[in-house]
């Protein structure tokens, strides 16, 4: 890809972007829509700056708990993978119920969570439901990248006496890192979903998130605050998504097909 | 023939799980020293019969044991598969270092040896490569390197050289019997090409399929070191033919 291919891609999305929100604007201005249906972008921007304490406490709050989500995804899915790797007995034993985990709604099991751990401790309640929606992704990804290591390189650490753990750090390990980054980007924005998910779950005000925000803008008919938390929203899931793609593609640039470039 | 064989082979077979007969009454002698190839139709076991050298399968029936070396079979076997199998997240170097890695060599340690393996098949320049970097004859190298960096007194191979073109496969053969020629190891090689049978080995093993027998056991005759020449020789397209009819026989009981 050439200099002005890559300018390409990056002008263009932004100035789609800049035309709809003139085009938004000119809309709401010209035909008179009122502001509890659609607000102006330039009346959300205003709203955003006139929240900006109050919006940002709350995106820390968000961001917290789906950083700390997402780090134990991290962990328990690559941990629960290995020892799945290790043992066909645990991974028969265990995998249908990662498995109804994951299928199970997240918002259905909110109630019972949030009763479980007490409405004192709803951080810890938004942490394990955004926990349940992120790991999954994570577990079966480095599960399938463990179990795909080159059976002949297999063959090669055998013959020369390695150990099992010799074979799980020099061989498998190695091997399921783009598998397990893959898993990761999905669990990234799973981890916000859940965290959102359950904010609006755990309502009545015990939780401050961006969520709760948007719940108690909507309550109050204050739609301009509404979309500027949405915004926020947003702008983390993008952060995250490419933060991820990032780190995907350090780590992977030197070896890995998916993240080289070929001349054409 | 006074001194105990290497490898001897005595009424080995493989029966798979299916209940495919891989492999039938197999049985052979390996001298100390000697260049060996098994040379077949595909599905003639000639792998699997590698693979059970090697250790990595038990034969179903008979035995296969080391006379040379009181009986057990040498920690460091060599073994080079059909693609060079290479680590893709190491650079060239780190994937020469894997054996002695796993025996719990240091690297510091390693290092000379790590570079004389490395320039043994002419990749010094290349230490630092990743292997997506390199041509396939090089990968092939790489692993090469890697199967002698231990010293090992048996190197296997299996269909080393399939993939590459002709130019690059001549080549590495040659190569291939330089280091034998300055080794005391004993090579076993794989291939379905009759010319590379007989260019390299002092002894063929003409193998059939279905089931995976030795149909002949024919000794090579022609100088070491050997020449670009002796592939042109009248001695060598006959012994070749000689070694097709063999195969042929195989192919039409």
């Amino acid at each position: 890809m050439n200099e002005s291919s890559r300018l390409l891609r990056i002008l263009v999305p932004i100035a789609v972007g800049i035309a709809f929100l003139l085009i938004w604007e000119g809309s709401v201005r010209y035909f008179g829509i009122r502001e509890f249906l659609l607000p102006a972008p330039s009346r959300i921007t205003e709203s955003l700056v006139d929240n900006f304490g109050s919006l940002m406490g709350s995106l820390w709050i968000t961001l917290r708990i789906t950083i700390a989500a997402f780090f134990l995804a991290c962990v328990g899915g690559v941990g629960l993978a290995v020892l799945f790797s290790q043992s066909r007995a645990i991974e028969m034993a265990l995998f249908p119920y990662a498995v109804i985990l994951q299928v199970t709604p997240v918002i259905a099991i909110a109630p019972l969570i949030l009763i479980w751990v007490g409405f004192d401790h709803t951080q810890l309640a938004l942490l394990i439901l955004a926990w349940i929606v992120a790991f999954f992704p994570i577990l079966s990804n480095t599960t399938l990248g463990l179990l795909s290591a080159d059976h002949n390189l297999r063959d090669l650490f055998r013959l020369y006496g390695a150990t099992r753990w010799q074979i799980l750090t020099e061989l498998q390990l190695p091997s399921a890192t783009p598998y397990m980054l893959a898993g990761m980007k999905i669990s990234g924005g799973l981890a916000l979903i859940g965290t959102v998910v359950a904010e609006f779950a755990a309502g009545s005000g015990t939780s401050t998130g961006l969520a709760w925000r948007i719940v108690e803008a909507g309550n109050r008919l204050d739609i301009p605050k509404m979309f500027a938390a949405l915004l926020l929203l947003s702008l983390l899931g993008i952060t995250i998504f490419f933060g991820l793609a990032w780190v995907e593609h350090t780590l992977l640039k030197r070896w890995h097909e998916s993240a080289i470039k070929r001349e054409r | 023939m006074s001194a105990a064989p290497l490898i001897e082979l005595s009424g080995v077979a493989k029966t798979y799980g299916s209940g495919t007969l891989a492999l039938t009454g197999v049985d052979a002698r390996i001298e100390r020293g000697s260049f060996l190839s098994l040379v077949g139709p595909s599905g003639c076991g000639k792998s699997t019969l590698l693979r059970m050298i090697a250790g990595l399968i038990e034969p179903s029936s008979g035995s296969i044991s080391w006379p040379a070396t009181g009986n057990e079979r040498p920690k460091d076997i060599g073994f080079v598969f059909q693609d060079a199998t290479l680590m893709p997240w190491a650079r060239v170097i780190d994937n020469v270092y894997l054996p002695l890695k796993l025996k719990g060599i240091t690297r510091k340690d390693a290092e000379p040896r790590l570079r004389d393996a490395l320039a043994r098949v002419g990749l010094s320049d290349f230490a630092q490569s990743f292997p997506r970097e390199l041509s396939g004859g090089m990968k092939m190298r790489v692993s090469i390197a890697r199967a002698l960096v231990t010293e090992p007194p048996v190197l296997l191979m299996d269909e080393p050289f399939a993939a590459l073109d002709e130019f690059t496969r001549e080549k590495l053969d040659d190569d291939l019997l330089d280091l034998w020629a300055s080794q005391k190891w004993t090579v076993i090689f794989v291939t379905h090409s009759v010319y590379e049978s007989v260019y390299l080995s002092e002894r063929v093993l003409v193998m059939g399929a279905r089931p995976g027998r030795i149909l002949q056991d024919i000794a090579i005759e022609g100088p070491f070191p050997r020449h670009h020449d002796f592939r042109e020789s009248a001695d060598f397209i006959g012994q070749c033919a000689k070694v097709s009819a063999a195969l042929r026989e195989g192919a039409n009981p």
